[in-house]
């Protein structure tokens, strides 16, 4: 495929994000026409019921939603672009070694076995379940580093099927949980693990904001480390790359990222698969041009998906996890076509 | 000396270690090692590139034990190019070969200059803008090349530079394993000190200083390619009867079987 300048496709991206996240505002179950929607924000003074109604519907449903979707769909963009980075494999992604399943593990854990704290407070529950996730996450992540280390280096084949068997202990443990669940319990673990965003408040937003804007800090800094990567991790350590310790790095803010995404909305699959891939088609694999430009179409892929989820059989909701699934496994399947016809079996 | 390796012991599995090894590689010489498959031929090279823990013996760069190099700044003067690469994402060549340039703060420009001219001496310009996964199995090999050639192109000021390659020739057509004698010729002459894994015993007749001969992860014989390349030592090590006459075009020994 010929390739697009990495400049116009980032200008690309940063030109019409705005302008989805203001159809996102506009649409639902009552129409509110996109240019009302500035006056709505700025307007505090206004009493009249209508222009207080709309104003609410923007500024305490829509616009936390919108800003969680784009957060979480950066993150998850971003994470799966560095992962395949790191394990050289350009079908790899987060739920791969075993992060999502860890997380969703340590989540239910908390559901079930934290019930009691989790009523007091929203603040209180949110946390309480962050720190399972990103527990289970992290778990996760370090049995899976230390099955596959040893002292030459990270063996990322084993790193991959052991991160297949750890998603495999954590669905058991998932499933054990849901059983000693009540009603009430499943209907929570069960919802949150299609993966949904209508669990949107400004203290999930600020969480999932606060650590985009962690991921979106350090992982640029190793972007020429992950191309190293994809040379081989002993050639990145032939030129000079302190592999072992970006490889920690790595692993622990994907761990902490991928963790509080599916806190703050379930197992949302293939856009840390899908995203990263279409854009290398475009861009090239540079990851310092691929990592931005995965943050942008992230948000940007999850922000539609969820507007068609809360839309297409309104007033009901679809989770946006079972949406971007359907979307993104065809496309998964296309490019593992794809990358057969391409004869060249090592890709996969 | 620019890299001397000392007395080196390392296991490489539970058949076979690499034991007692001593070699130096002087700056502006080239060094290769031959050796049937399985000699610890890779294996030396993964212990000097500190991929194989060694249990005795030292390793120096510069004067300097190997292990105490900044990875940086050690980058910067030693390049390895490994027997194979597993490249799967759709770098173009000229991007695979800008990655030599990792280590080094030079400038866009000067990196672009230095990538031309790297693709120059191993006849890919015309490749540049190709997809590296879409090149033949020669191809890559001369991208790699290039990439090694990049990354220690200009003299640094931590030391001299050195080039470590393991089996560069495997699949390249005769007129491109010329080019690769040309290119050691062209860093050797610059003073960079090269020690390179070759099967071809005529190419390593052809370019080697010293010769360096690796059996069961012992050395076998170390020496000019003239006192090392003779009709014992090829029984010996490749259990070959060949014979050893004078290359009639540089003079060189030249087996023939």
């Amino acid at each position: 495929m010929e390739r697009i300048n990495h400049r116009s496709v980032i200008f690309f991206l940063l030109c019409v994000l705005p302008l989805i996240v203001l159809v996102y505002l506009s649409v639902g179950p009552s129409w509110i026409p996109p240019w009302r929607i500035f006056s709505l924000l700025g307007d505090t003074v206004n009493v009249d019921s209508t222009v207080i109604r709309e104003a609410t519907i923007v500024s305490a449903i829509r616009l936390p939603r919108v800003l969680m979707a784009a957060f979480v769909g950066a993150c998850l963009a971003c994470c799966g672009a560095a992962m395949q980075g790191l394990f050289r494999n350009p079908l790899a992604d987060p739920s791969l070694i075993g992060v999502s399943s860890g997380a969703s593990a340590g989540a239910s854990f908390m559901i079930v076995f934290g019930a009691a704290w989790l009523d007091s407070s929203q603040v209180l529950g949110l946390s309480m379940v962050s720190v399972g996730a990103v527990a289970g996450a992290v778990v996760a992540v370090f049995l899976v580093y230390k099955l596959a280390t040893d002292s030459y280096g990270t063996s990322v084949i084993t790193m991959l099927l052991s991160g297949v068997a750890i998603s495999a202990v954590a669905s058991a443990l998932n499933s054990m949980f849901s059983y000693f669940a009540d009603s009430e319990m499943l209907r929570r673990i069960n919802v949150w693990e299609m993966g949904n965003l209508d669990g949107a408040s400004w203290e999930r937003v600020a969480l999932i904001a606060v650590v985009a804007g962690v991921l979106l800090w350090r992982l640029p800094r190793h972007a020429l480390a992950l191309n190293a990567f994809l040379l081989g991790e002993s050639e990145a350590r032939y030129l000079g790359i302190n592999v072992d310790w970006v490889k920690k790095e790595l692993v622990l803010l994907t761990a902490l990222a991928v963790g509080i995404s599916v806190v703050i909305s379930g197992n949302i699959a293939f856009v840390g698969l899908v995203v990263p891939h279409i854009l290398r088609g475009f861009i090239g694999p540079d990851h310092r041009y691929l990592l931005p430009s995965c943050a942008l179409a992230g948000a940007m892929l999850l922000i539609v998906a969820d507007m068609i989820a809360r839309t297409i059989i309104a007033p009901a909701e679809l989770p946006a996890g079972i949406l971007t699934s359907l979307v993104g496994a065809p496309v998964f399947f296309y490019l593992l076509v794809k990358s057969k016809s391409l004869n060249n079996p090592e890709r996969l | 000396m620019t890299l001397k390796i000392h007395n080196v012991t390392a296991k490489i599995s539970s058949a076979i270690s690499l034991v007692d090894i001593e070699v130096e590689v002087e700056a502006g010489s080239v060094t290769v090692v031959i050796g049937p498959n399985g000699a610890g031929k890779t294996s030396l090279l993964r212990a000097i590139c500190s991929d194989l823990p060694f249990s005795e013996g030292v390793i120096t760069l510069n004067d300097k034990v190997i292990s105490q190099w900044d990875a940086q700044s050690k980058a910067t003067l030693l390049a390895i190019l490994p027997q194979r690469s597993s490249l799967e994402f759709p770098f173009t060549v000229e991007e695979v070969v800008t990655m030599g340039r990792i280590p080094h703060s030079t400038s866009n420009s000067q990196n672009r200059d230095i990538v031309n001219k790297a693709l120059a001496l191993v006849d890919c310009n015309h490749l540049i803008a190709r997809s590296f996964i879409n090149l033949s199995g020669g191809e890559k090999q001369r991208v790699q090349l290039a990439r090694v050639a990049a990354q220690v192109w200009d003299a640094v000021d931590a030391g001299d530079r050195c080039l470590i390659l393991d089996e560069p020739t495997a699949s390249l057509d005769l007129a491109h394993q010329e080019m690769v004698v040309r290119m050691f010729e062209f860093f050797a002459a610059q003073g960079v000190a090269i020690l390179v894994v070759l099967h071809d015993l005529n190419l390593a007749a052809k370019c080697a200083s010293q010769i360096l001969v690796l059996k069961d992860g012992r050395s076998a014989a170390l020496g000019k390619p003239e006192t090392v390349l003779t009709e014992e030592m090829l029984k010996d090590v490749f259990s070959i009867s060949a014979k050893v006459i004078s290359n009639p075009v540089n003079g060189k020994p030249m087996v023939v079987t």
